[in-house]
């Protein structure tokens, strides 16, 4: 057994959440609140040494760059969702948000995910895969395709289309719940190896 | 007859002489070198091209950059590299796919100490070829880096996002002259009337989820939209919903969205503010929670919209434990297969996007979907027609829609 009075209380933790699996209880229930308030805790902590203090105290009081005084202001505007009359002024900061995360979105997702997509699509049909590629791709968009009822040709390729997703689907899956597995491994090899010592090293 | 030896070898050591240094033939210096500033960037940065040289080329040759802040000097090594790499074929990102770019070098000196230390400075450079034993030098050439207002290897982006925009734009005039536009039905979102219904008879709340990515993400700004919808049927049966949420900023979004679908349905006295509320941004801790609102609250409807990862099983699994209707959407490929298992719709990617303008039938969103949907088209008629090409060994098609 370990000495290491954290390693007792992690090992308790885990034994808590995995409660769970048997029905809701107050054992989990305290592991769900402490983890919900530690976790938020610690994020704030985290946001500001890694946020607050580099990007914005240091750059104003250190180095004199008030330029950022600008977002600091619209960031504070979200504080007025306190006061019900003012709550209004939160919608600015919410815009700017949107406008600049669709503005730097958009070419990116262009770029990386139609004209990068389109290239890796257009190969000489030498082989089953790159076969395979083409059909596939042109069956999945034809599923995709909103404005016409799956019907006739239509409705062929999109059920082509949605095998490849399956397919597609199934091997993820797979390959996801071995991730999985590894993280439960994980966990028993802290329970049975740190804190119990039934599996030596 | 062995005095004679010595004599003869020697005298063939001499005659061999200049045929081992026919065998080496001498380096000429580098021809055409240019200096001009490199395209597409913030300035600072310096491109350097000369003729590739059948001489020089060659294993054992390197190419050495001096620069130097004035024409006399003092100069500093830059940049060295073998005579063999370093061709104009190697950035296509500046020079495109030519095949005359296999015939130049091409170096770039890029802040470098003492020399391109600031943006702007003017730089002289100066080119040498060098064997180990023999080095020949070029002429001396300059020029100052400029700061480039527009990056013209992205322009197929502009192209495309042009393209699409007067798509949309068209279609959403002609949504607003014709608002029974037909778009094919999508069963999970057929069903979220049904699900709304449900949790109403059972006097159960409905759960809707946001996913774990913030407002800069299109799953969930698609989220948010859906959640309009829904908050809008909500009031209006007089149901409860319960937004757990991940980001701060998108549950402010989402209370908003709530607040307004309440006002629109004519119930903002229903609104509730509390029911949307921040939980943490950890992942686990995120899912741990709302695993004990699923058991604990018992919702008749859990609604998991926008992008997931790991949590999504916990969630779904425990949503599923509980007997409630369960529709999912979103773009996550590597969660999908989880909530398929899991629940009892699933909108797989863009049938998330679809969802808002199928939902509410408004132009603006109806025009969007056509338009995207004629866009699909364009892009599936690329595909055709550059894979029939490059099966015809023509790249024209694919190299038109290269981006770096």
């Amino acid at each position: 057994m370990a000495t290491d009075i954290y390693v007792w209380i992690a090992a308790l933790l885990t034994l808590s959440i995995y409660s769970f699996l048997y029905k809701d209880n107050p054992l989990y229930k305290a592991a769900e609140h402490l983890f919900v308030g530690a976790s938020v805790g610690y994020s704030i902590v985290i946001t500001y040494y890694q946020a607050v203090l580099p990007r914005l105290i240091n750059p104003i009081f250190q180095e004199g760059d008030w330029v950022m005084i600008f977002p600091t202001l619209i960031g504070f505007l979200m504080v007025s969702r306190f006061f019900p009359k003012y709550d209004w002024l939160s919608r600015i900061t919410i815009a700017f948000m949107l406008g600049i995360s669709t503005g730097i979105n958009l070419p990116l997702i262009i770029q990386a995910s139609l004209l990068k997509q389109l290239q890796g699509t257009m190969l000489p049909m030498t082989d089953i895969n790159s076969i395979l590629i083409v059909i596939g791709v042109l069956c999945v968009m034809i599923y995709f395709f909103f404005s016409s009822e799956h019907k006739g040709i239509v409705n062929t390729t999109s059920k082509i289309g949605i095998l490849f997703i399956m397919v597609g689907f199934g091997a993820s899956f797979g390959y996801t719940v071995m991730a999985r597995i590894s993280l439960l491994i994980g966990r028993l090899e802290f329970l049975f190896g740190d804190w119990i010592h039934l599996i030596k090293y | 007859m062995k005095c004679r030896l010595p004599v003869i070898v020697l005298l063939l050591s001499i005659i061999s002489l200049p045929l081992v240094a026919q065998d080496k033939p001498a380096l000429t210096p580098p021809e055409e070198l240019t200096a001009f500033d490199a395209p597409n960037d913030a300035g600072g940065r310096i491109a350097l091209t000369w003729r590739a040289s059948e001489q020089n080329d060659k294993p054992g040759v390197s190419y050495v950059i001096y620069g130097a802040l004035s024409p006399d000097g003092p100069w500093q090594e830059t940049g060295r590299f073998p005579a063999t790499i370093g061709f104009k074929s190697d950035v296509p990102y500046y020079f495109g796919l030519s095949e005359e770019n296999k015939r130049w070098h091409f170096f770039e000196a890029n802040k470098i100490e003492g020399l391109l230390e600031s943006i702007t400075t003017t730089v002289y450079f100066k080119l040498a070829v060098t064997d180990g034993a023999n080095t020949v030098e070029s002429s001396i050439v300059s020029s100052a880096p400029n700061g480039n207002w527009f990056d013209t290897s992205k322009v197929y982006i502009l192209v495309f996002v042009a393209g699409f925009s007067f798509l949309i734009l068209f279609f959403i005039r002609l949504a607003r002259n014709n608002p029974n536009l037909f778009i094919r039905h999508i069963p999970g979102l057929d069903a979220i009337e049904e699900t709304i219904g449900r949790a109403t008879e059972m006097g159960k709340p409905i759960l809707y989820l946001n996913g774990l990515h913030g407002m800069d993400s299109l799953s969930t700004i698609a989220s948010t939209s859906i959640l309009g919808k829904v908050a809008r049927k909500v009031a209006n049966y007089d149901s409860q919903i319960k937004v757990p949420c991940y980001d701060p900023i998108v549950m402010s979004v989402c209370q908003e969205v709530v607040k307004e679908a309440y006002v629109e349905a004519g119930r903002p006295d229903a609104f509730k503010e509390d029911n949307i509320f921040f939980i943490t941004n950890d992942q686990f801790a995120y899912a741990a929670a709302v695993d004990g609102l699923i058991v604990r609250h018992k919702p008749a409807a859990n609604l998991y919209m926008g992008y997931y990862y790991a949590e999504s099983l916990l969630i779904a699994e425990t949503g599923a434990a509980t007997g409630a209707m369960q529709i999912a959407g979103t773009d996550s490929i590597t969660q999908l297969p989880f909530f398929i298992t899991t629940c009892d719709y699933t909108l797989m990617g863009e049938e998330l996007y679809a969802a808002s303008a199928y939902l509410s039938r408004e132009p603006l969103q109806l025009g969007s979907l056509k338009g995207q949907d004629y866009g699909k088209g364009f892009i599936i008629a690329i595909i055709i027609v550059g894979s029939i090409l490059s099966n015809a060994g023509v790249a024209f098609i694919v190299n038109l829609f290269k981006v770096f």
